[in-house]
């Protein structure tokens, strides 16, 4: 039997733990099983430290049978190499994948370098949930008149990212938004008990 | 230009100079980067994977840094240039077993080198002499943003750059520092610093990279993890690491020297002996001896010009740049142990010995270093 880390030695060094009522086996040679720090087992946890093997497991907790709309990887495939398809196959494993890289890093929002033409449409793009959640906290407080503000930011917001980088929207389309009262928002009537 | 032409010089890295180039020999920063609406390099179909390899070659190319550039396909250097260019850290392991669809471009100063379709399809790195490891990233960075000009690179709001593993994804950054560590060898300490670094989520590894053995008492020491700081939050995380090691490498030396001088000056005496008279020597054995000949050159045992010639060794004795400028065929081991042993003896005969009197006498109490006695 071969090592699961570097697929090439002989796997000297067993393990089996159970984490959440799932076991998870490894198979490791000597060389390897150091370097992964095995030799301490009471400050060992699989998924932590194995980074490929432990990952191929959490994202086992996608249903089975799923794969990548633009590359058809499957999850299979990740178990075998550690490593993801294509771009898209972090949105297609997205649920089993932030549990993973909540173990390997430090955090799980990437807070560095933006590349420049993106820069702007991922504020806007933050902007834009941090209103909405505005929105939802406004509506559930019944504060309409906030609400209805908030929803002509939102609106004008999304108008912008529709249109093509460097373009400013059509004026008169701003002037209809911030005007435009027509769509009041209509609390949901509330049951009574 | 021809990669002969480039290999004849010694890198910028190995040559130049830089704060405490003493210890740390090289800091290096790689970032990992990848298109978007591709495959990863080891999910593409050749077709792919070339059609890749061609818009990312020619954006390298056009770069005003890259001019003169050497560039080639991997599938065009023979197995012995690309060990050349693994045991210059211009590309790694993994970039020397690849082969068609696949191709690395590189400055002549060799301080930028570009691997692309590595595990992701470009890889981009900066190295210098020293501890500079800001100045570094400065380097690769502004690469990277004027890359991202003509590369539409594959990026999430949340995630950050995305990588083919998880392992590097949101700045797709390894920032490393290579380091010369004997005292801390000689006073068996460094296995716990080791540990102790491995567990505030920084590595230690030896020569080449991951899982491979630490040779010439040398470390590089990085940054694990890639998600959830700034660029610069790592790196200066990894600078507070790496200042720390470096102070206690200066003092493991000073405690060697103050209470075990003698077994330290027997150390270099004996390297420099071996390496004078030797005529077979393994690169493992060459370059162990060869890390104490460069600590007695820190201590002042031999002059500063004979340092890039020791420098220059831990190189020159690698298996493929002994054979480099010969084109017989693959030389065996002991072929290669013997020319290694050559060598080495000839460039050190142009090294005076060990001068024992030079060594720095503060410290050493009422023993006499010449009488062999321990305080």
């Amino acid at each position: 039997m071969f090592c699961d880390v570097c697929k090439s030695k002989e796997a000297t060094v067993f393990l089996t733990q159970i984490i959440e009522g799932k076991m998870q086996k490894v198979n490791l040679c000597e060389g390897c099983s150091k370097e992964k720090g095995v030799n301490d087992p009471t400050g060992f946890a699989l998924a932590d430290l194995l980074l490929g093997l432990g990952a191929a497991q959490e994202i086992e907790k996608n249903p089975a049978g799923i794969r990548c709309p633009v590359c058809s990887f499957s999850q299979a495939d990740f178990k075998k190499t550690g490593r993801l398809g294509c771009s898209t196959c972090y949105d297609t494993f997205a649920e089993g994948l932030s549990g993973m890289l909540k173990n390997m890093h430090r955090g799980f929002i990437h807070t560095g370098k933006v590349p420049a033409r993106l820069a702007v449409s991922r504020l806007r793009n933050q902007e834009l949930s941090k209103l909405r959640e505005e929105l939802d906290r406004a509506v559930a407080a019944e504060q309409f008149e906030e609400a209805a503000g908030l929803r002509d930011r939102i609106r004008h917001l999304e108008n912008v990212a529709d249109q093509q980088p460097g373009q400013e929207p059509p004026v008169n389309r701003i002037a209809e938004l911030s005007e435009g009262e027509s769509e009041p928002i209509v609390p949901k009537p509330r049951k009574q008990s | 230009m021809k990669l002969s032409r480039i290999i004849a010089n010694t890198g910028e890295w190995l040559s130049g100079s830089g704060p405490h180039d003493q210890i740390v020999v090289s800091s290096r920063v790689r970032l990992a980067r990848n298109l978007k609406g591709k495959p990863f390099p080891g999910w593409a179909k050749k077709a792919e994977r070339v059609a890749v390899l061609e818009e990312i070659r020619s954006a390298v190319e056009g770069l005003p840094e890259m001019e003169n550039s050497f560039s080639e396909r991997l599938e065009d250097l023979s197995p012995l240039e690309k060990q050349v260019l693994m045991e210059r850290h211009l590309i790694s392991r993994e970039h020397a077993a690849r082969g068609a669809g696949s191709a690395v471009v590189m400055n002549p100063e060799q301080t930028l080198s570009f691997m692309i379709n590595e595990e992701d399809h470009l890889r981009m790195q900066a190295i210098r002499a020293g501890l500079q490891l800001e100045e570094v990233y400065a380097m690769i960075n502004r690469t990277d943003s004027e890359l991202e000009e003509t590369l539409d690179f594959a990026f999430h709001d949340e995630l950050g750059y995305l990588t083919a593993c998880p392992t590097n994804v949101g700045t797709g950054m390894r920032a490393s520092a290579m380091m010369h560590l004997p005292g801390l060898v000689m006073s068996e300490q460094v296995n716990k610093i080791i540990n102790s670094v491995n567990k505030i989520g920084l590595a230690v590894r030896g020569l080449h990279g991951e899982g491979t053995e630490a040779m010439g008492n040398l470390f590089q020491v990085s940054n694990q993890t890639t998600l959830g700081e700034t660029e610069e939050e790592i790196i200066a995380r990894l600078n507070r690491v790496i200042a720390q090691i470096l102070e206690h490498e200066q003092n493991a030396r000073q405690i060697l020297l103050q209470q075990r001088a003698e077994t330290l000056l027997d150390q270099i005496g004996r390297a420099y002996g071996i390496l004078c008279h030797a005529h077979s020597i393994t690169s493992k054995e060459a370059l162990n001896l060869l890390s104490f000949i460069k600590m007695g050159g820190d201590l002042g045992l031999f002059p500063p010009k004979s340092r890039l010639q020791v420098d220059e060794l831990f190189i020159e004795t690698q298996p493929a740049h002994l054979q480099k400028g010969l084109h017989a065929a693959k030389m065996g081991a002991e072929e290669r142990d013997s020319l290694r042993a050559a060598l080495i003896r000839a460039k050190l005969k142009q090294m005076p010995e060990p001068e024992i009197g030079k060594i720095p006498t503060n410290g050493f109490g009422n023993a006499s270093p010449a009488t062999g006695e321990h305080p």
